[in-house]
This record gives structure tokens, C-alpha cells and sequence, in this order.
């Protein structure tokens, strides 16, 4: 296993709360999202990782706004679509690279793979692979702080695939009855699975579905970390506050398919263009660049060495032992008793 | 003391609640109107609003919380109403529940309970009668158990709550009213996945779960052969040690089932005993369970539904005359 021990822990909430603490570790964050994911499609292309995969390269800055807004005590339950998330939550990227490779590095010791990641020391529920499922989860989570007095917020994001099946609807609707510190982000990356939204929805704004439910609802910038951070700020201290869940809706674009046998080639001519000149990471770089935040470094250099850094990960990653049969048989069950 | 069945759940919660402030209760009209099998009577009252609540109609919604609920906290003991409607938000028990221990190689416990009701005989027609066992059979991280009277209710109830797995808990309709000798207290109990010889005997052993547990023993009361009944208790993990040391000591094993004849719990059992006891049994393992038919509504029809102590004792006549398995009752339709 790897994320067992107090130092390992603490790189994990140190890397989380860097995001809070100064925007050029968002900007790093979002190129490490995205050079990690870059490397699964090579590691994948080197026939070196089983299944499946699905990566989010586009939407880094909804991952990143959503690690800096919140607590590592918070809860927070993300789609198999989860890399971005986890890393941006602090898992470290040896170890999300390690678990899509199914290695002993791996954040779940490779018995989970690219669906499942995970890690109690930030609050990341092992990742959903069911679509919806996880909407419902993380409304139990907000109960749970509730019951216990906590001030703790449970945050379910998903993408508009999710918000048409029914665990959606009823997440949304228990924690708007029950009024739980919940925040619903749906990035809408315009197709769920293979099918354009409009063909699937019968609104394509989801933001307009908080409406249903009685509760509070914004709409955002996907591509602008600091906007999609300010919304989630607003509905995290919304819910902190006894006011209840809030929908948002994070406007993004995945320059990927759907998993890795996709191609995309549904997508209109120029789609992927246009979105790609609203680059999460260029977009933010500009801004910090103007603003004098980038410590005097230009954008290559970062990206130099966010470079290296990924390639040190990648080949920890590599080189770790699969994941062991004992293990494979040591988490079935809970040990008895309470 | 005596008390019904569902009287004997809502002690079992109301004791864990009591020990254990993170318990939690709920599900559809469980708080006000203190349940539609009225198994949570006064916990509203005694507890209060935060720790039982009543949810939506809403299955994957509440048992979704409750799967979230659980991983970070707290105890919760949710109720399905119908084991039926358990369809509509299967996911959230098999494919999460079940599986976050794994999915986070063991840093996440799921330690939450779904109570259902279960079984024929209330008259409520094939969709509300079904026991439906059979569909959380094989699932590895999920335990199953099944209660078979008052006493067993409580028992199994307060070891679901104290489990750190998900357990689901099947609770026979029909048996919610009837009155049983309870002893409330921590030395009643029971493991899960422990059976329990209710009467010993030599010439058969009769295993039987949830309501078949009366079936079995009015059969063996009445016959002319002498039956070891088990009630076995749980189905996930079952009690292997105690059904194949009876197997081997009558040499004979006779399963009664209230479920259809395919795919039916006690294939498991039969299975498990045919391979491991070959050698010691003197007659095939018979299984004696209902029809392949879904649950008919008319009360003569669902009497005839469920087997009836009557066809155990001539199954198992049957048996003890031939050595060989007996054609059941519907072999001329089926």
C-alpha cells in the first residue's frame, strides 16, 4: 500500500492545501493534471495499462478551483473522469499513475485502477465508476456532518451525463429536504459519453435544474480557475453556514473522447478549436504573467519542470511491483465488530 | 418476554441507539408514522428528528446517503419496505456499498444496514411477496441474513448494526405479528453467519431460513422420521461448519426454501454439502422449495406457493422410502 503512513499522509494535505494558499501551485497543478493525463495516453499506447480509461484534459481548472476551495476535511465525491480531481485534491501523481497502471504504488495498492482513486487523508471517496452513483453518496456524507455537528461540506462533481439518471434527481432532492451542507458541480463538457447534450437533455443548461429542487444555483466559467473557484467558495460557505446545497454549473470542454477507444469524431468541425484557444492553463498563465505571479519564471519553464517532475512519477510509477495477491484478498470484508 | 417480531426489531435498534450515538434511522414514513410494519415505534420520540428520519420515496437516494453516511461516520440502519423495491436502487448496495472497503483497499468501512421485508403469505401479490435472497447471493463485502422469528430478529439485528460491513437484513412479512420469547440484552446476540440447531435428530438434517424455520419444525413434529432443524440464519457468510457436521452425522440433507426452485439459495448449500460430505451421505441432497412461478395472489394459490409442512414430511418420506429425490408437486405443470 501507499498512502499508509504519517509522512505520506502529509504530502497529500500539504499538496491540497497549496492550492488555497497561492495561484502559481494552481497553475502547476493544472499542467501536472494535465501532463499526467497526457502520460496515461502514452503508457496506454504502450500497451502498459489495462481496460480503460477516461481523461479530463480541458477541464483542469474545475479540479484545481474545487482542491483550493475546500478542506481536506471536507468530502468529496468525483466520476471514474477522476485524475484531475484526485491529483488537484493532493493524491500525488506516482500515485494515481501507479493505480491506473494497477501497481503497489497505486493510491488503492492497483486493486482499484483508473475508476477508482482514493484517499481518506483528503476526503476523496474512491471515485465513482457507476454513473450518479456517487450524487447520492455524498449527500449521506452531508448528513453526516449535519448529524455530528461538524462543519465539514460534502461536494459531489460530475458531469452532465450524470444529471440524467436517477440518483441525480433524488441526491438533489433529499439534500435540498433535508437542507445538508452539500455542493453539486456538474461540468458540463457538452456530451455524455458519445451523445451531444441536446440530444440527451431536455435543458441544456443544468443549472436550471437547481430550480426542481428549491436550491441555490450558479453558472460559471470551467475554463477560468479563479471565476469556477470563486463560485465553489460562495456555495462552500453557503453550505458551512447552514444555508444548504447549491448547483453549479462549471461550462468546460473535454479535448478528449469519452475513454480511450473514442476518438470523438461526433464532435462538429472547429468545436475542439475554438475551446482549445480558451485554454484552462494558458488563460490562467496570461493572467499571472500580467500580474507579476509567476515568481519571474515564463510559462515553458514551468512546464519544464512540471515535465520532469511527471517523468519522475511516471517512472516510479513503472517500476513499482503489481499489486499483491494478499491484498487482493485482504479487503473484502471489514474486520467484525464496531 | 414475550414479543411480536417487529416489536423485537425496534428493541434491537432502540438498544444500539441507545449505546451508540451514531446510530441512525431511515427510510419511507419510519420516524412519524414509526413504520409501515411499525418496527421503529417511539424511536422518533426517544431519539429525535436528527437520528430518525423520514426520507422521500426516493431508494437510491436515501440508500445512496446512507452508503455515504456510513464511509464517514455514521451507523446507519435504513429501511426498504418491500424487499422489492431494493430494484430500483440495487447499485448503491452491491455495487457501492459492497464494494468501498475494497475499492479503498480497506481504509473505508461501509458499516450500514438494509432492513428489508420479505417473503409470501400477506396476500400482496407478486410484486410485493418475493424473498429475493437469491439477487445479494455470491456478492463478495455484503453479508446476508435472514430473520426467522422475534428472537432471531433481535439478535441478527443488533449484530448487523455493530457489523463494519454492509448487511442486508430480510425480515419475513408474514412473521412481523407473531409472538416469540425475547430476552433483550447483549447475551442475545447472534453472530452472523452462525446457524442454530433448533432440534436435534438422527435420521435427517432439515435446514430452512426465514419462514421455512416454522415450516421445518411442524414437519418434523409431525412426521414419523426424526429431523436435525436448522435455521441457518445467515446466507452471507453461511454457517458451513455446522449443516455439513449434521449432514455427515444423519446422512441426509433436506433443504426447505421459500424462494423458486432455480437459482435458490439453497443450490449453494447443496452444492457445498454434495461436494464436501460425499462421502457420508447415505441419499441425494433434496431440495424442497417453491415453484418456478412468480407469486400468486389468491389465497389458496399462495398457500400452495409457499411449501407447507405437509409436503415436507412427504418430500422427505419420500425420500427415506427410495434413497432417491422425489418429483416435486408441480411436476405435471413445469
Amino acid at each position: 500500500m501507499s498512502v499508509t503512513n504519517a509522512t505520506e499522509e502529509n504530502v497529500v494535505v500539504r499538496r491540497r492545501l497549496e492550492l488555497a494558499a497561492s495561484p502559481l501551485a494552481r497553475l502547476q497543478r493544472m499542467i501536472e493534471i494535465r501532463f499526467v493525463e497526457d502520460r496515461i495516453q502514452d503508457l496506454f499506447a504502450q500497451g502498459l495499462i489495462p481496460g480503460t480509461t477516461h481523461t479530463s484534459q480541458g477541464q483542469e481548472a474545475v479540479a484545481v478551483a474545487l482542491g483550493a476551495a475546500t478542506r481536506p476535511t471536507d468530502i468529496v465525491c468525483c466520476t471514474y473522469r477522476g485524475h484531475g480531481v484526485a491529483l488537484a485534491l493532493g493524491i500525488k501523481p506516482e500515485s494515481v499513475l501507479g493505480e491506473v497502471l494497477g501497481r503497489q504504488i497505486g493510491c488503492m495498492g492497483g486493486l482499484g485502477g483508473s475508476m477508482h482513486l482514493s484517499d481518506p487523508a483528503i476526503g476523496l471517496l474512491p471515485t465513482f465508476a457507476i454513473v450518479g452513483a456517487g450524487v447520492p453518496v455524498a449527500v449521506g456524507a452531508a448528513l453526516q456532518f449535519a448529524i455530528l455537528k461538524s462543519d465539514g461540506v460534502a461536494v459531489s462533481v460530475f458531469g452532465d451525463g450524470s444529471t440524467n439518471i436517477g440518483g441525480f434527481h433524488e441526491g438533489l432532492n433529499l439534500a435540498a429536504v433535508w437542507n445538508l451542507p452539500t455542493v453539486f458541480i456538474c461540468e458540463n463538457n457538452l456530451y455524455g459519453e458519445y451523445s451531444p447534450i441536446a440530444t440527451t437533455t431536455a435543458v441544456t443548461d443544468i443549472a436550471l435544474r437547481a430550480t426542481s429542487y428549491g436550491m441555490a444555483a450558479d453558472t460559471v466559467d470551467g475554463q477560468d480557475v479563479d471565476a469556477v473557484y470563486e463560485s465553489i467558495r460562495q456555495a462552500v460557505d453557503r453550505a458551512r453556514g447552514g444555508g444548504g446545497p447549491t448547483l453549479i454549473e462549471a461550462k468546460t470542454y473535454r479535448y478528449v473522447g469519452h475513454s480511450r477507444s473514442d476518438k470523438a469524431p461526433y464532435r462538429p468541425e472547429g468545436e475542439l478549436d475554438a475551446w482549445m484557444k480558451r485554454d484552462p492553463i494558458d488563460l490562467y498563465a496570461a493572467k499571472l504573467a500580467a500580474s507579476g505571479e509567476l515568481d519571474g519564471r515564463t510559462l515553458d519553464e514551468i512546464r519544464s519542470e512540471q515535465s520532469s517532475f511527471i517523468d519522475e512519477a511516471a517512472a516510479a510509477a513503472v517500476s513499482s511491483p503489481s499489486g499483491s495477491v494478499a491484498q487482493m484478498f485482504a479487503h473484502v470484508l471489514a474486520p467484525s465488530g464496531n | 418476554m414475550r414479543m411480536r417480531m417487529n416489536q423485537a426489531i425496534t428493541r434491537a435498534i432502540a438498544d444500539e441507539m441507545e449505546l451508540d450515538s451514531r446510530v441512525v434511522v431511515f427510510g419511507e414514513d419510519v420516524a412519524v408514522a414509526e413504520g409501515p410494519f411499525k418496527t421503529s415505534e417511539g424511536l422518533l420520540a426517544t431519539f429525535g428528528p436528527d437520528r430518525v428520519r423520514d426520507t422521500p420515496i426516493s431508494e437510491t437516494g436515501f440508500l445512496g446517503a446512507a452508503v455515504g453516511a456510513a464511509m464517514t461516520g455514521l451507523r446507519p440502519v435504513t429501511e426498504i419496505m418491500f424487499i422489492e423495491f431494493l430494484g430500483v436502487a440495487f447499485d448503491q448496495v452491491v455495487t457501492e456499498a459492497a464494494l468501498m472497503h475494497y475499492l479503498s483497499a480497506g481504509r473505508f468501512n461501509v458499516p450500514m444496514v438494509v432492513r428489508a421485508s420479505a417473503g409470501s403469505g400477506l396476500g400482496f401479490g407478486c410484486q410485493h411477496s418475493q424473498s429475493l435472497e437469491r439477487w445479494m447471493l455470491g456478492t463478495p463485502g455484503l453479508k446476508l441474513a435472514v430473520a426467522s422469528g422475534a428472537r432471531t430478529a433481535y439478535g441478527l439485528t443488533r449484530a448487523a448494526i455493530r457489523d463494519n460491513n454492509p448487511v442486508v437484513l430480510l425480515e419475513p412479512r408474514a412473521l412481523y405479528g407473531e409472538r416469540e420469547d425475547v430476552e433483550p440484552g447483549e447475551a442475545s446476540i447472534i453472530e452472523l453467519g452462525t446457524a442454530e440447531i433448533l432440534r436435534d435428530g438422527t435420521d435427517v438434517t432439515v435446514v430452512a431460513l426465514g419462514q421455512t424455520v416454522q415450516v421445518a419444525l411442524a414437519a418434523e413434529a409431525s412426521a414419523s422420521w426424526s429431523g436435525e432443524v436448522i435455521d441457518l440464519r445467515s446466507l452471507m457468510p453461511w454457517d458451513k461448519e455446522a449443516i455439513v457436521a449434521s449432514a455427515k452425522r444423519t446422512g441426509r440433507l433436506v433443504i426447505v426454501e421459500e424462494n423458486q426452485f432455480t437459482g435458490g439459495w439453497g443450490t449453494e448449500i447443496a452444492s457445498y454439502v454434495s461436494s464436501t460430505a460425499f462421502g457420508d451421505l447415505k441419499a441425494p441432497v433434496v431440495r424442497v422449495t417453491a415453484p418456478d412461478v412468480p407469486v400468486p395472489f389468491g389465497q389458496e394459490l399462495e398457500k400452495r406457493f409457499l411449501p407447507s409442512p405437509e409436503y415436507v414430511v412427504q418430500q422427505v418420506d419420500a425420500l427415506l422410502a427410495t434413497n432417491s429425490a422425489p418429483a416435486p408437486w408441480w411436476k405435471e405443470f413445469a
